[in-house]
Order: structure tokens, then C-alpha cells, then sequence
């Protein structure tokens, strides 16, 4: 079966002042579709590089990224933009919530950008809060919910638009954990019952270990 | 519906910020209104004269008189239909502070030509019987008090003479911007005053009056009669009404020219505080926006949710400034009517409000939104861990 990702001779270098520092060398490697992968390494290996460059939110300087059968180094900005809104989950360590909006309208937010009514935009946000145990919290703001139930609304906003690919940065970074352990049986949830393919960088081994696939970047290089 | 929310819901999350700009905006405005109408107000004077009236003076200036008997040698001009006289009296009622406009002018003929005064008949009657009679403007008469029948004097300043007056009539005005505090009374008795004391300055007048039968025959009219008194003694000025006022406001002319400037100026002071509170705010929301832009909203959207949130703010400090500027202007008139007898807040002056609200809340919006879309996702995203 064709892979949902494909990787390259992905390279990426940052400037610093004039001097240019490689943080990703000539990366190679594919993602199954319906995979849960787990993505391991120092602070400093490049990790959020790689996933930012597989989201589409950070640009290659060398190789290609393909996923589902588009080369997205290729798309313009305007094109990326609108090909994350359909095919990108989002899901960071600080939830990331926007804080004058309720639970519910914050889920509601990425339908914003679909061809979808108020009625069923609202039906989708309801279903996907219910599926991850919040459909007693839909209209708490997230200064009212605690980091746990905050980070699950962050993952229905994220599924919500029924994305092809889930990424995930640290997940549980921010989490006690009980609530971690929470988190990341919603996502094996996702991933085993619904067939969400996640990519999800950690650096905690009890979480790592949820998944089915763990590699580890290390100065820049995949193993 | 949603994006709107999220606008009224983002602009009042830092609630003191929030009203502190709207207040200042508020108070801009407020001025603003106030400055616009000052203005207007100095140029009511002309926007009330007539283009059927013409006055005559001399050459030199205003200063200087004419010989009454020029009126009937003006009377006899082709065009004019009447003729009236006066002097600036510049007399003060008890002290300097009472200032008012007074004036010593040929009673019937005045008010023939000034049909703007309305007068009941019969007190109409009763000033033009009495030869101390004078007729004040409701709005000076509630300004003193006076009733008809009431004692007042006037020490002269113009003239070495202090006049005794009955109040006799009070007018209203028969147009919004008729001047209601102007008080005149009978030329003859103050030339009989000055008669006693200055012989050499009686039989003088400070202006004459004309009404003309056409507004289009007043370059010509105004042309054959200062034609007739060219090479004598007292060479005159005939213009409309409207040029003889605006020669008076041309005084004031810079200063007026300043206080537009300035009414401009504070525009420009409320753009810079909206400006300086969205580039805050928008800095505040880096990270915010940075989301909104990896679940897809592109910079446009993202630069209509800050412009979105700048017209808010200004427009609901817009729309109290539009409120207070009427009790504002009550208060104004009160303390300074008197240099301002119409001083009427005109509706226009809320259209150039909104028109300038909106373009500070566009303009003021235009930095932070263009920062925002050029925003790097993956800069943004680092800057909130
Ligand atoms: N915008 C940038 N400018 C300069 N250097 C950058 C920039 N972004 C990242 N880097 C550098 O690239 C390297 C990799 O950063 P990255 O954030 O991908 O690491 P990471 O593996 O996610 O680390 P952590 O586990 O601490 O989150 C680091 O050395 C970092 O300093
Ligand atoms: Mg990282």
C-alpha cells in the first residue's frame, strides 16, 4: 500500500546571524497510512522541525514531502494554507485554545473554513466533544477546564475536520499523569477505532511506548 | 456571525484598555465637534446675511464715517428699493464683561429691511413712538433678564456719551441662524446726544444700508454708488452684505485656518492611540494568530478579524462621542454664547464623525494586520512554549 507520508532527502537549515545551522540532513522515511507513530530524540534534535515541515506550517530547504499524493513543498502559500485546513490535525503541548471561546466554539473553529450550515457545524463540534468525554463541558471556556479536558478539546478541534494525518508535539509534555495516560487512550482511541494515522513527538517513554512505531532523531539524523 | 463574536468578544478582553481608548476617542471627538462648530458658527454671521442687502461705508475703513446726506443721493439710485443707516454704538452694559453687539440705526427703515427680526405689532409700535426705545434679541434679553418696559444703560465707548434706554420690543428670529442678541435702538437720539458734546461728529453714520430689487443688479448698484461719491470727501465701499461680514471675519481668518488645522490634528492624535492599542493587542495574540493561521485561516482573514476589532472599538467610541457632543455644546454655549449667538451643531458634522472614526479604525489597523499576516506560523508557534 502506498504510504500516507513520504519523506525525501528532507533538509532544513536555520540562520543564525549569517552562519546557517543544519538541523535536518537528507531525511528519508514513510509513514503507513493508519499508523501511530512516536517520535523520540534530545532537546534540540530537530523534532518539532521535522513535524512542522510534515504539517505543512515550515518550508524545506531540499527534498519533497508527499502526503496523501500531494507534494506539498510544492504548494504556494495561499495553497498550503488551505490544504492544512483539510488535511491536518493540530495538537500542541499548550493546548492552544482560544481563550474567549467556549469549548464548543472553539471545536466549531476549523468548520469555520468548510462548506458546512451553523446546524451542522454545530452537530460535528458536539458528536467529536462527546467522543473525547466533554459533552458535559461544551460551554466552558478553556480558562474553566483543567489541562487534561483542555488538551481533549484541543484533540476534537483537531479531528473534527476528519484530517488525513494527526500530528501531535509533546502532547502530554504539560500533563500530570493520570491525565496523560487520559490523553494518550484518546489518541490510540483515534487511531485503532477510527483509523487516524498520528505522528506524535515525545519525549516521555511511558508515551512513547502507546505507540506502535518509535524512531529517534538525533543531530539531525532519523534512526 | 461567528467571526463577528469572536471580534466584540477580542476587543473587549483587556476591558480597561479597551475603555480607556474608546474615552479617549470619545473626548477627540467630543473636540473635534466642538472645533467644527466654532467655525461654523464665526461664518453663520455671513451664511445668514442677505444677498438682497447691500451696505455702504467708507473707503478708508470702518472707522471712518459718512455724511447722512449721502441717503438720499443713494435712495435715488437705480435698483435700490430701501435705504437704512446706523452707527456701531459698542456700548457696555454695567461692565466689559456683558459684551454685546449694539447699534444705533433709523428704526423704520431697519426693520423693513431686516425682516428676519420678527417683532409683535404692537410692541413694534411702542419702540418706534419712543425715541429712547430699544429693541433687544430674545437671547440677550434672557441673558439680562429683561422684560419690555425695563431701564438700560449703555456707556459709550465709540462715543463720548452713556445713553438711557427703554426696552421696548423684543424680537425673535425668523431662521435658525438669525443672531437673537443683537440690540439697536433709534439713530436720532444718539446723534442729538452727540450733538451736545461733539458738534463736529453729529449728522455722521457708520454704514448705510440698501435694499436692492434683484441679488444679480448688486455689482452694478454697488458700482454707480460709490461712482457718485468718487473725489469727495468721504469716498464709499458698497458690497453685499455677505462680502461686508466675511471682511469682517477675514480678521479672524488665520485663526480660524488653526483651529481647523488643530480640529485635524486631534483626528490624527486618536489614530495614533487606536494604532498604539491593536499593535498591543496584536502582539499580545501572536501565538493566537499563529493557531488560527496552522487550522487554515489565511492572513486575510485573519487581517479582517484585527481590522474587524479596530472598527469596533472606534466606532463604539464613535458613537458616545456623537452622543456627548450635544451636552457638550450646551455647556459651551453657555459659558460663551455671547461670542457666539448661533452656535448650532450641524447634522453634517456626524457624517465627517463616522467618515473619520472609520478611516482611524482602518488606518490604525493596517500595521498590526500586516504584521499578523506575515507572521511566520513555525516563529509564532515557538514563541508561546
Ligand atoms: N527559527 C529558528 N531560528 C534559528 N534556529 C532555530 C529556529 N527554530 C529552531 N531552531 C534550532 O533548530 C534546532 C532544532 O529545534 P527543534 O525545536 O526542532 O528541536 P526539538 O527537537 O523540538 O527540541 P525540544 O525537544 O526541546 O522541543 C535547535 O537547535 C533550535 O535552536
Ligand atoms: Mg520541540
Amino acid at each position: 500500500m502506498e504510504p500516507i507520508v513520504r519523506i525525501r532527502g528532507l533538509g532544513k537549515s536555520y540562520w543564525r546571524g549569517n552562519q546557517p545551522v543544519k538541523v535536518l540532513e537528507d531525511i528519508t522515511f514513510d509513514i503507513a497510512q493508519g499508523e501511530f507513530l512516536a517520535l523520540m530524540g534530545p532537546s534540540g534534535s530537530g523534532k518539532t522541525t521535522l513535524l512542522n515541515l510534515i504539517a505543512g506550517i515550515d518550508r524545506v530547504d531540499s527534498g519533497t514531502v508527499t502526503i496523501g499524493g500531494v507534494d506539498i513543498t510544492a504548494l504556494s502559500e495561499n495553497e498550503l494554507t488551505g490544504w492544512r485546513a483539510m488535511n491536518v490535525g493540530f495538537i500542541f503541548q499548550f493546548y492552544n485554545l482560544i481563550p474567549v471561546l467556549t469549548a464548543l466554539e472553539n471545536v466549531e473553529l476549523p468548520l469555520l473554513l468548510t462548506g458546512l450550515s451553523k446546524k451542522e457545524r454545530l452537530e460535528h463540534a458536539r458528536a467529536v466533544l462527546k467522543l473525547v468525554g466533554l459533552e458535559d463541558r461544551m460551554d466552558h471556556y478553556p480558562g474553566q477546564l483543567s489541562g487534561g479536558q483542555q488538551q481533549r478539546v484541543a484533540i476534537a478541534r483537531a479531528v473534527v475536520t476528519d484530517p488525513v494525518i494527526l500530528v501531535a508535539d509533546e502532547p502530554t509534555g504539560d500533563l500530570d499523569r493520570a491525565a496523560a495516560e487520559d490523553v494518550l487512550t484518546l489518541m490510540e482511541n483515534l487511531n485503532g477505532q477510527l483509523g487516524k494515522t498520528i505522528i506524535m513527538v515525545t519525549h516521555d517513554p511511558r508515551a512513547a511506548s502507546r505507540a506502535h512505531v518509535l524512531r529517534t532523531l538525533e543531530k539531525g539524523v532519523l534512526t | 456571525m461567528f467571526a463577528l463574536k469572536l471580534i466584540f468578544k477580542n476587543a473587549f478582553r483587556h476591558k480597561f484598555r479597551t475603555l480607556l481608548t474608546i474615552g479617549s476617542i470619545v473626548i477627540a471627538l467630543v473636540a473635534f465637534g466642538l472645533l467644527r462648530t466654532v467655525v461654523s458658527a464665526w461664518y453663520a454671521g455671513v451664511a445668514a446675511s442677505s444677498a438682497t442687502r447691500l451696505v455702504t461705508r467708507n473707503a478708508v475703513s470702518l472707522a471712518f464715517t459718512l455724511p447722512l446726506a449721502y441717503k438720499d443721493k443713494i435712495r435715488q439710485t437705480d435698483g435700490v428699493t430701501d435705504v437704512s443707516y446706523g452707527s456701531w454704538f459698542g456700548g457696555i452694559y454695567i461692565n466689559e464683561k456683558n459684551f454685546f453687539a449694539n447699534f444705533a440705526v433709523e428704526p423704520g427703515s431697519y426693520l423693513r429691511l431686516y425682516p428676519e427680526y420678527v417683532i409683535a405689532p404692537e410692541e413694534k409700535e411702542a419702540f418706534l413712538r419712543d425715541r429712547h426705545g430699544a429693541v433687544a434679541g430674545i437671547k440677550l434679553a434672557r441673558r439680562f433678564g429683561w422684560k419690555t418696559g425695563d431701564l438700560v444703560t449703555l456707556k459709550g465707548t465709540v462715543f463720548p456719551v452713556n445713553l438711557d434706554f427703554v426696552i421696548r420690543a423684543i424680537y425673535t428670529g425668523r431662521d435658525k441662524n438669525t443672531d437673537e442678541s443683537q440690540f439697536f435702538f433709534h439713530w436720532s437720539y444718539l446723534d442729538e446726544a452727540v450733538k451736545k458734546v461733539a458738534p463736529d461728529r453729529a449728522g455722521q453714520v457708520g454704514f448705510f444700508m440698501e435694499g436692492i430689487s434683484d441679488p444679480l443688479l448688486a455689482p452694478r448698484v454697488s458700482a454707480n454708488i460709490d461712482r457718485m461719491f468718487k473725489n469727495s470727501l468721504a469716498e464709499t465701499i458698497t458690497e453685499t452684505e455677505k462680502s461686508f461680514q466675511l471682511s469682517f471675519i477675514s480678521m479672524t481668518e488665520a485663526l480660524l485656518d488653526v483651529i481647523q488645522i488643530v480640529s485635524f490634528v486631534v483626528i490624527a492624535i486618536i489614530m495614533a492611540v487606536t494604532a498604539n492599542t491593536m499593535s498591543m493587542t496584536v502582539r499580545e495574540r501572536t501565538g493566537e494568530y499563529s493557531i488560527l493561521k496552522t487550522l487554515g485561516f489565511g492572513g486575510w482573514r485573519i487581517a479582517g478579524l484585527i481590522a474587524g476589532e479596530s472598527l469596533v472599538i472606534v466606532m463604539i467610541g464613535c458613537a458616545l462621542g456623537i452622543a456627548f457632543t450635544y451636552p457638550a455644546a450646551s455647556v459651551f454655549k453657555s459659558q460663551l454664547g455671547a461670542y457666539f449667538p448661533v452656535f448650532n451643531i450641524d447634522r453634517r458634522l456626524f457624517i465627517l464623525d463616522a467618515a473619520a472614526s472609520a478611516l482611524v479604525g482602518l488606518v490604525a489597523a493596517v500595521f498590526p494586520a500586516w504584521k499578523a499576516m506575515k507572521l511566520s506560523i513555525a516563529e509564532g508557534l515557538r514563541r508561546i512554549g
